[in-house]
């Protein structure tokens, strides 16, 4: 990456069954695309506690891709149902925060479907890119120690008390 | 408590693979290794060209033993690939499992990053995120859990049956459920099977009367499932016996009800709706159960509630006949299930250009299975719709398969069957002129090559080119009253127009118009092209992404019988595996619930998929039910107050892992 251009940095909670398969398969498959976008695996994306997004915000992260099986396919029966369902609350929430609604981003992806986790990387990158850099932390906190992460000594105790 | 884990003195490995040149060659490991040595914990780090090798997970032993590390983290493939070898080298080093991380820098770093220094920079992210958790891993011990030996076996078509009586003579009690009126599935409609040539009922039947025979099998045919719950060899499956409308325990299966039944013309589905059968019917005469059911369609008794004569009834000796019957559903308790439902053949009718159902005489391929089978409508011979034998014949190869149209695949065994037709047709009608317009002859089996080469001296004509188009329009005198095959021959490079008496559509192999549906009641997916999703393509073909469930035969792909066979003989395997141990090991990746820290609002209650949280009124708290636990973190996500947690993806562990990856 050069030195100069802003290169966006993005985390993806990807579910365990299909859509962490979908990104292996997209590696088996050999397809090419942006690294901006480090995996976090979760058994579900109904695990994707609302405050993972934010805590992403807070440690830096320019965007942040939920990724689940598709609908009627979650290994948990409706896991991904919940994860729906909590989505938009989250993004309003986040809005109200003073983030673009651009910058979170939820999507179906099949173990099958390594092109679509590749072209939604992708996609997602060049999203946030024309977004440019968010410096949530900073914006916040001015001084770098973030205010929702409680001046990062704990942000588990402060993050939780937002509702999911 | 801190973030950043300084407080926990861990003694962290980190080992970075090479993977020969798959993570090396674009990755700088070097680099890698370097900076992984810098960070906060770590006070080994290591790279080895094949870490899975012996001598790789050596490496880690020995810093188990002898540098005494207490957390490892191996970068290297994906953990579905290996995570199992590293944590099992942990363990035999007496280091908890649980507390080796895997860091992909292989499928999701080296081989999607075009360019090194992007991908080195990645695998430090990627890398870092685990590294972070780390500090926050806990020792986990698997639950062991009972296993019900008992195995479902899902469609009984060759495929299911071999899998059926395979366990069943190791012993094990076997369910089969099939939703046809008999098991059988396609290859007992088949007249002859490529390229031995032998017969397909022959060698069929006997398995489905030693099927339906023996004493390890509970046969359940016109029967569906419906709902699966429960995990790897505790499964609850919900059964649907539909009602036939005939007792099955008094029905000898003599057929004298379909002979006195006024309902006659109802088109035969086992005959491809060439021939007939009654509104009471037995589908074929070896059908296995050999009982009668009734069409609640067409009855005159079922459908409108009056049959003047009603002599069926009049004609069962055994008075087995009850119109009264219902649906029936019941609960089925075992610990694997194999699902084998097969395909369909490819609508011919959405390939409109070749007129299927438009034209008389272009039939398909199973159409003229049983044209030729001498327990078809016609007796075996090969006649048009007129009655009279063809005079000329064209096969069309691929149709709906390798087309961007359609099916993009090759469906594997349409050249074989169209060569064995090919075959039929010559030794029931020397005469008739043969016509197979194909892509590419694909012949790649035992014996098959060495089948297309005999066809090629039995006087068939080959013209490679698919066919454009078949139509009735006429323009010379000759090609009047026939069908007119359109094609290029891409050998001669010009376009032929063959007029033929009979057009036999080789239709491709689709997935189950249902499948979708039935992958959903099992918990794994279908792949791209619409069949079921194996496990790993290469190393676990007959497993799927729920433990416990095997899928084999055509619903994992097109293939011909005797990959079937071998197949269903692998996820009988799979399934013996599973049930011939008492107990299996399942992942300690479970939520539990503090009671001192719940409150006992009862959100989590209502939103877990699995109705593992149960509220203990007594105490006014939530509490997890660990044996109906499967993982999936919802209720974690869900509460307020952060209570509920799931091991192995605590909030802590998620939290670092952010911060790891966020850090470089």
């Amino acid at each position: 990456m050069s030195d100069n251009a802003f290169e966006p940095r993005l985390i993806g909670f990807l579910c365990r069954w299909c859509s962490y398969n979908g990104a292996d398969l997209a590696g088996t498959a050999r397809m090419k695309y942006p690294p901006n976008m480090v995996p976090i695996k979760t058994n579900c994306s109904g695990r994707v506690d609302p405050t993972f997004v934010m805590k992403a915000f807070q440690e830096g992260a320019d965007g942040v891709l939920i990724a689940g099986c598709h609908p009627g396919d979650c290994h948990y029966i409706n896991g991904n149902y919940r994860t729906a369902a909590r989505y938009p609350l989250m993004k309003v929430l986040l809005q109200q925060m003073g983030l673009e609604p651009g910058r979170v981003r939820l999507e179906w992806i099949s173990a099958a479907e390594g092109d679509k986790f590749a072209r939604t990387v992708a996609e997602f990158t060049e999203q946030i890119r024309a977004l440019g850099p968010l410096e949530w932390g900073k914006q916040f906190s001015g001084n770098g120690s973030g205010s929702i992460g409680a001046g990062g000594q704990e942000p588990t105790e402060a993050l939780e008390e937002v509702p999911a | 408590m801190s973030q950043n884990g300084s407080h926990r003195k861990e003694k962290i490995g980190v080992y970075v693979c090479h993977c020969g040149s798959n993570i090396a060659g674009k990755v700088d490991v070097p680099a890698v290794v370097e900076w992984a040595a810098s960070q906060p914990g770590v006070v080994v780090a290591r790279e080895y060209k094949y870490m899975c090798s012996d001598p790789g997970q050596d490496l880690i032993k020995n810093d188990i033993k002898e540098l005494g590390i207490t957390r490892a983290v191996v970068a290297a493939c994906s953990p579905t690939m290996h995570e199992p070898t590293f944590r099992k080298a942990a363990a035999d080093a007496g280091l908890n499992p649980f507390l080796l991380q895997m860091a992909n820098i292989r499928e999701h770093c080296s081989w999607v990053t075009e360019d090194p220094v992007a991908a080195t920079d990645k695998a430090k992210r990627i890398l870092g995120a685990q590294i972070h958790r780390l500090p926050f891993n806990e020792p986990l011990d698997s639950i062991a859990v009972d296993v019900n030996p008992d195995v479902l076996v899902v469609g009984g078509g060759i495929a299911g049956i071999e899998a059926a009586l395979k366990l069943a003579e190791a012993g094990k009690h076997v369910y089969m459920v099939e939703r046809n009126p008999s098991i059988g599935g396609h290859m007992a409609m088949f007249d002859k099977t490529f390229p031995t040539l032998d017969c397909a009922a022959c060698i069929l039947t006997p398995k489905m009367s030693a099927l339906g025979k023996h004493p390890n099998i509970t046969l359940m045919a016109y029967s569906e499932v419906t709902k699966v719950d429960g995990y790897v060899g505790n499964f609850t499956v919900r059964v649907k016996k539909k009602a036939r409308y005939v007792n099955t325990d008094s029905c000898t299966g003599c057929g004298a009800c379909q002979e006195a039944c006024v309902v006659r013309k109802v088109k035969s589905e086992f005959d491809q709706g060439l021939g007939y059968r009654s509104a009471i019917y037995i589908p074929f005469p070896q059908a296995v159960p050999l009982r009668a059911t009734i069409d609640p369609e067409k009855c005159l008794m079922l459908s409108r509630g009056k049959c003047k004569q009603q002599s069926c009834v009049e004609a069962c000796g055994p008075q087995a006949i009850d119109f009264g019957q219902k649906d029936e559903e019941i609960e089925l308790p075992v610990g694997a299930i194999i699902v084998a439902t097969g395909f369909e053949l490819f609508d011919c009718k959405n390939e409109s250009t070749y007129g299927y159902g438009r034209l008389d005489n272009v039939i398909t391929s199973l159409e003229f299975e049983r044209l030729s089978n001498a327990s078809g409508p016609t007796g075996g011979r090969i006649v048009m719709k007129n009655g009279e034998a063809p005079k000329s014949v064209a096969i069309l190869h691929c149709v709906g398969s390798r087309s961007e149209n359609h099916q993009e695949f090759c469906s594997r065994v349409c050249c074989m069957y169209s060569l064995k037709f090919a075959h039929l047709i010559k030794e029931h009608l020397p005469e008739t002129e043969i016509y197979e317009l194909y892509i590419d002859m694909r012949a790649n089996g035992k014996g098959y090559e060495e089948f297309y080469k005999r066809l090629m001296n039995e006087g068939v004509n080959f013209i490679r080119g698919r066919a454009a188009e078949v139509t009735e329009l006429a323009i010379t005198h000759e090609e009047e009253g026939k069908l007119i095959v359109k094609a290029e021959d891409t050998l001669l490079g010009v376009v032929r127009r063959l007029p033929v008496d009979m057009v036999i559509l080789s239709a491709g192999l689709s997935p189950q118009h249902d499948a979708k549906e039935v992958s959903q009641i099992f918990g794994f997916g279908c792949s791209a092209s619409g069949f079921y999703l194996e496990r790993h393509p290469k190393l676990e073909p007959v497993s799927t992404v729920t433990d416990g469930i095997f899928i084999c035969g055509a619903c994992q792909f097109p293939k011909d019988i005797p990959d079937t066979v071998a197949q269903a003989g692998a996820a009988a395997a799979g399934a013996l595996t599973l049930v011939n141990n008492a107990t299996v090991k399942v992942e300690p990746t479970i939520s539990y619930i503090d009671p001192e820290k719940c409150s006992g609002c009862h959100i989590c209650v209502g939103l877990c998929p699995h109705a593992a949280i149960r509220f203990n009124e007594e105490k006014g708290v939530a509490e997890v039910i660990e044996a109906a636990c499967k993982g999936c973190g919802v209720c974690v996500a869900a509460c307020g107050s952060g209570v509920p947690q799931q091991r192995g993806y605590l909030d802590a562990q998620i939290f670092a892992e952010i911060e790891g990856a966020l850090a470089v």
